[in-house]
C-alpha cells in the first residue's frame, strides 16, 4: 500500500476518534439536568459591587445558621476591597478578629434538634451544588400546608430549612398539573408560580438580592478564581513566546536531517 | 544563507530557548518556595495580641504568649529604675546598638515608658527562657546582683532592662518586640508604635 | 551547538574527573547524545516524554502537597481547603496535581495506542510493552490510592465501591476487604495507609518501572511509524542512516511538544480547574459522609471504561472479573497479534478495522461509564464490551492470515 493511502487512513482513524468525542460530550450534556427551573443565574464575580452586596446579604440572613468556615473576614476584605473597620462594623458580628474564620457559635448538635438536620456549612456549597442551583432554590419556596415549616422548596423537596427570606420575597404558591406522557400514566409537573403575598422587594430586587448572594457564594467557593484566570494569561501568553523560539530552534536544526 | 549565517541563527535560537526555559523554570519555582511562608491561619495565630496591664502592681511580671515565643511585661519600681540608671553592671551593648529592638524602645530603658518593660523572653545566646531574679545578692549570683535576668541553660546575665552582661556566652540584649499602648493599660504586642512614647 | 570539547579549560578537566569515577559522559552518549532513533517520529511519538514530563510535575507538585496535608478522617477535607485558601499559591499547587492526575491518563492512554497503531509492542519490544503495562497499572493503584486523600463524598464512596469489588473473589473476599480497609468500614485508618502507599510506596515503584521502562526502551531501539527496525541498515559509520540521535534532533521535537502540552495543561490549571467535573467531581466538595451516598456515583473519567464493563455483566464476580480481564488482557497483546508486519501502514484491513472498533468502543464505555446504568445505556455496555473483547480474543485468528503490504527498506521521511 502506498502511503497516502496510509495517511488517508489515519485520517480515518481520527475522524472515528474526532465522531467518538462529539458523542462523549453531547451524550454527557443530555445527561445533566432534572427537573424544576433552570433558570441561570448570570453572576459575575469579577462584579465587586454584586459581591460586596452579597457578604452583607449572606451575614444578615444566612450566617445565623450556616458558617462559613475556611473562609477568613480579611480574606474577604482584601478580595472585595474593604478596609478592616468596614469589616468590623459591617460584617463580623460575633468573631473578634479580623483574621477570624467565619463560624458561627451554634452547636452542630442543637442545630440536629432544631432543624432535623445541621445547616451545612457553605463555604464550598457554590462548588458541590452549583451557582444555578442555588439560586433557583432561594427563589424556589411556596406555601405548602403539609410541611412543619409551612414551604416547600421545588429542588429540594421537604427541604428541612425553612424560607428565611420570606419577608423579602413574599409568599407564592407553586402551580402544578398532570401531564400524560404515556397512555393511562400521568406525572405532576410543575408549571409557573403565583404570588400569594408581595415582600419588602419587588420580584426583580429579590432576583438581584438571591444573585448577589449566590455570586458571593460563588466567589467563597473558590475564593482564587480572579487571580486565577488573570495569571492564566500571562502563563499562557509566556508559554506562546517559549513555543516560538523552540520551534525556531527545532526547525533549525531539523534543517540538518535530509 | 551562508554556513556562518545559519550557525549564528543557530545559537542565537538555542540561547534564546534555554533562557526562555530558565526564565520559565524559575517563575514556576516561585510559588513553590512561597508557599513555605507563614500562611493565612500562621498570620492569623501571629497577629498581635492585647495585654491588659491595669492590675499589673509595680515590681511584678506578666507572661504572655507572641508568635509562639514568650514575653514579659514587668512594671518596673522607682526603685529597679534607680539602679537602671545607677548601673553598677559590666554591660556588653549598654546603648542598644548590636541588638534588636525597635527605634522607640532603644534607650536605657529599652522601653516607651520606663516603668513598663516588654521583652521577647528567649536568651539571644540558644533560645532558652531566663528566670527573674530581682533579689539582691544572692548566693548563687555573687554580692555585686542587684537584680536583673538570669538564663539558667549556660549563665547569661541581664540587668532590668534586659541588657546583657559582658563575659556570659549571650551575644546581645534581649529582643523587643513591636509593640504600642492602644491606651494607658492595654499594650498592643505585635504592632508598632507610631511615636516613641 | 556543543563545543565542550574546544573548550577545553576546567570544564573538560572536571568532566574528566568525574568520568574516572562514574560513568557520566558514557551514559550521556549512550541515552541522549548517541542513541539513535526514527527520523520520521510523528506525533505519536511525543507521549511517552510528555509522560515523563507529567511524572515529574506529579512528583514535585505531590511532595508540597504532603507539607500541608493531614491525612485523617476529621483533618483530611479541611486541610485541602487550607491548602486551597490559606497557604500561599496553594490553590495552586493542588490544581495542578488534580489536573495532573487526568493529564497523566491522557498521555498514557495516547501512549498506549501509539504502540497499537505501530505495533510497538511485538518482537523484540514485548518486555517494554509489559513493563508499561505494569506502569499503567501502578498508575491506577496510585490515581485510586490519591482519590481517597480529599476526602470527600466521591473520595469515601468511589474508595467503597472499588475496594468492594474484592469482595467478589470466593472464600477470601471479605477477610481480604477487611484487611484492605483495616476496619469495619472505611475510617481513618483507611486513610492513613492510602495515603502511605499513594505517597511513597506506589511513586517509588513507579519511578523504578519508568526506569526500567526506558532501559528496556534503548536495550531494542525505539520502534517507528514504518515499524522497520532502523538498526538493520547501518552506514559506514554504523550509525542507522535513517537514525537521528536522540540529543539535539529529538530533544528539540520535544520541546516543542512539551510546551504544546503545557499550553493546554496550563490552560485547564488556570482557566477550568474543575473540567466541568471531570477532573474534579462536584460532590466531592462535601465532606465524605458514611450515611448517605450522593446521588449518582461515577469513577473520575479515567476507570469509567472499565467500571463500564463491571457494571454491563449482571453478576458480581463475573463483572469483577470481566474487568479485570479487560486490563490482564493487554498484557498479551505480545501474543495475541500474529503478524510480522509492526505498523498499521502496510497492515492489512482487519486489523485496521479491528483497531478503529477497538477506539471506538474504548471511548464508548468511557462515555457509558459516566451516565447511569440504565436502560439502553446498560445494552450498549454489554455491546461495547462485547467488541472490546472480541478485539483482543479473535486476533490471533484474524491476524494470522492477515493480507499486508510490503515494507519498505527505509522509513518513509518528507522533508
Amino acid at each position: 500500500m502506498s502511503f497516502s493511502k496510509a495517511m488517508r487512513f489515519n485520517k480515518f482513524v481520527y475522524g472515528l476518534l474526532a465522531v467518538a468525542m462529539i458523542g462523549l460530550s453531547a451524550g454527557v450534556q443530555a445527561a445533566g439536568g432534572g427537573g424544576g427551573l433552570h433558570d441561570s443565574v448570570g453572576n459575575d464575580v469579577a462584579d465587586t459591587a454584586s459581591l460586596q452586596r452579597g457578604v452583607g446579604n449572606y451575614v444578615n440572613y444566612c450566617m445565623g445558621c450556616h458558617s462559613m468556615q475556611y473562609v477568613r473576614y480579611n480574606s474577604i476584605g482584601e478580595d472585595l476591597g474593604l478596609t478592616d473597620e468596614q469589616l468590623i462594623n459591617n460584617l463580623m458580628f460575633s468573631a473578634e478578629k479580623t483574621t477570624d474564620l467565619m463560624t458561627i457559635a451554634m452547636p452542630p448538635e442543637s442545630a440536629e434538634q432544631w432543624f432535623g438536620q445541621a445547616p451545612p456549612d457553605l463555604s464550598l456549597i457554590a462548588r458541590s451544588r452549583g451557582a444555578d442551583y442555588l439560586y433557583n432554590f432561594l427563589r424556589g419556596f411556596y406555601l405548602d400546608e403539609s410541611s412543619p415549616t409551612g414551604v416547600n422548596n421545588l429542588l429540594l423537596p421537604n427541604a428541612s430549612m425553612p424560607h428565611v427570606l420570606w419577608e423579602l420575597q413574599g409568599t407564592q404558591r407553586a402551580i402544578f398539573d398532570e401531564v400524560e406522557y404515556a397512555p393511562d400514566v400521568t406525572r405532576v409537573e410543575f408549571v409557573g408560580f403565583e404570588q400569594v403575598t408581595p415582600g419588602k422587594l419587588t420580584p426583580e430586587e429579590y432576583d438581584m438580592f438571591v444573585r448577589d448572594l449566590v455570586n458571593f457564594l460563588d466567589y467563597a467557593g473558590a475564593p482564587e478564581q480572579l487571580e486565577r484566570t488573570y495569571l492564566g494569561i500571562w502563563v499562557i501568553l509566556f508559554l506562546l513566546v517559549f513555543l516560538f523560539f523552540s520551534y525556531l530552534l527545532k526547525n533549525e536544526i531539523w534543517k540538518d536531517i535530509k | 544563507m551562508s554556513a556562518d549565517e545559519g550557525l549564528s541563527r543557530r545559537h542565537f535560537l538555542a540561547v534564546a530557548t534555554s533562557v526562555t526555559g530558565g526564565v520559565g523554570i524559575a517563575l514556576t519555582a516561585v510559588p513553590f518556595l512561597s508557599s513555605w511562608k507563614p500562611s493565612a491561619r500562621a498570620q492569623a495565630a501571629g497577629a498581635p495580641v492585647e495585654v491588659d496591664i491595669s492590675k499589673l502592681e509595680s515590681g511584678a511580671l506578666l507572661r504572655v504568649e507572641w508568635r509562639g515565643k514568650p514575653v514579659w511585661v514587668l512594671r518596673r519600681s522607682q526603685v529597679m529604675l534607680d539602679r537602671i540608671e545607677d548601673n553598677t553592671y559590666d554591660l556588653r551593648d549598654p546603648d542598644s546598638n548590636d541588638s534588636d529592638q525597635p527605634p522607640y524602645a532603644k534607650n536605657e530603658f529599652r522601653a516607651i515608658k520606663p516603668d513598663v518593660l516588654v521583652l521577647i523572653a528567649n536568651c539571644t545566646h540558644l533560645g532558652c527562657v531566663p528566670t527573674d531574679r530581682f533579689e539582691v545578692a544572692p548566693a548563687d549570683l555573687g554580692p555585686n546582683w542587684v537584680g536583673g535576668f538570669f538564663c539558667p541553660c549556660h549563665g547569661s546575665k541581664f540587668d532590668l532592662s534586659g541588657r546583657v552582661f559582658a563575659g556570659v556566652p549571650a551575644p546581645t540584649n534581649l529582643s523587643v518586640p513591636q509593640y504600642r499602648f492602644a491606651d494607658d493599660n492595654l499594650i498592643i504586642v505585635g504592632e508598632n508604635s507610631g511615636a516613641a512614647g | 551547538m556543543s563545543n565542550v570539547k574546544s573548550n577545553g579549560g576546567r570544564g573538560e578537566q572536571l568532566l574528566a574527573w568525574i568520568d574516572e569515577r562514574f560513568p557520566l559522559s558514557k551514559m550521556i552518549k549512550e541515552h541522549a547524545t548517541e542513541y539513535y532513533a526514527s527520523k520520521n517520529f510523528n506525533f505519536w511519538y511525543v507521549f511517552g516524554v510528555l509522560a515523563m514530563v507529567v511524572l515529574i510535575i506529579q512528583l514535585i507538585t505531590g511532595i508540597f502537597l504532603t507539607m500541608n496535608y493531614k491525612p485523617s478522617a476529621d483533618d483530611a477535607f479541611a486541610s485541602v481547603e487550607y491548602i486551597m485558601r490559606d497557604v500561599q499559591w496553594g490553590w495552586l499547587i493542588r490544581y495542578m496535581h488534580s489536573t495532573g492526575a487526568s493529564a497523566f491518563f491522557i498521555v498514557i492512554y495516547l501512549h498506549m495506542f501509539r504502540a497499537m497503531l505501530y505495533g510497538s509492542y511485538k518482537k523484540p519490544r514485548e518486555l517494554l510493552w509489559l513493563i508499561g503495562m505494569v506502569i499503567y497499572v501502578a498508575l491506577m493503584a496510585e490515581g485510586f490510592l490519591g482519590y481517597l486523600l480529599p476526602w470527600g463524598q466521591m473520595s469515601y464512596w468511589g474508595a467503597q465501591v472499588i475496594i468492594s469489588l474484592f469482595g467478589a473473589i470466593p472464600y477470601v473476599g471479605d477477610p481480604l476487604v477487611e484487611w484492605i480497609r483495616g476496619d469495619f468500614f472505611i475510617s481513618d485508618i483507611t486513610l492513613n495507609r492510602f495515603f502511605a502507599l499513594h505517597v511513597i510506596a506506589v511513586p517509588l515503584a513507579l519511578c523504578m518501572l519508568v526506569i526500567m521502562h526506558i532501559l528496556a526502551l534503548h536495550e531494542t531501539g525505539s520502534n517507528n511509524p514504518d515499524g522497520i527496525e532502523i538498526k538493520n541498515n547501518k552506514g559506514p559509520d554504523g550509525i542507522p542512516v535513517d537514525g537521528v540521535a536522540f540529543h539535539p534532533y529529538l530533544t528539540a521535537k520535544d520541546l516543542v511538544a512539551i510546551n504544546i502540552f503545557l499550553i493546554a495543561f496550563c490552560s485547564v490549571v488556570f482557566f477550568a480547574p474543575e473540567m466541568g467535573g471531570y477532573f474534579l467531581e462536584h460532590a466531592n466538595f462535601e465532606p465524605a459522609n458514611s450515611l448517605k451516598t450522593p446521588e449518582h456515583i461515577a469513577p473520575v473519567w479515567y476507570f469509567t471504561p472499565f467500571y463500564a464493563i463491571l457494571r454491563a455483566v449482571p453478576d458480581k464476580l463475573g463483572g469483577v472479573v470481566l474487568m479485570g480481564g479487560a486490563i490482564v488482557v493487554l498484557f498479551f497483546l505480545p501474543w495475541l497479534d500474529r503478524c510480522e508486519v509492526k505498523s498499521i501502514r502496510y497492515r492489512g484491513w482487519t486489523y485496521k478495522f479491528a483497531l478503529a472498533c477497538f477506539a471506538v468502543s474504548f471511548l464508548a464505555l468511557g462515555w457509558l461509564g459516566l451516565l447511569p446504568a440504565e436502560g439502553v445505556y446498560t445494552l450498549l455496555a454489554r455491546i461495547f464490551t462485547i467488541i472490546y473483547f472480541g478485539f483482543f480474543l479473535l486476533m490471533p485468528f484474524y491476524t494470522a492470515r492477515e493480507k499486508t503490504k510490503p515494507v519498505p527498506d527505509r522509513v518513509v521521511y518528507h522533508k
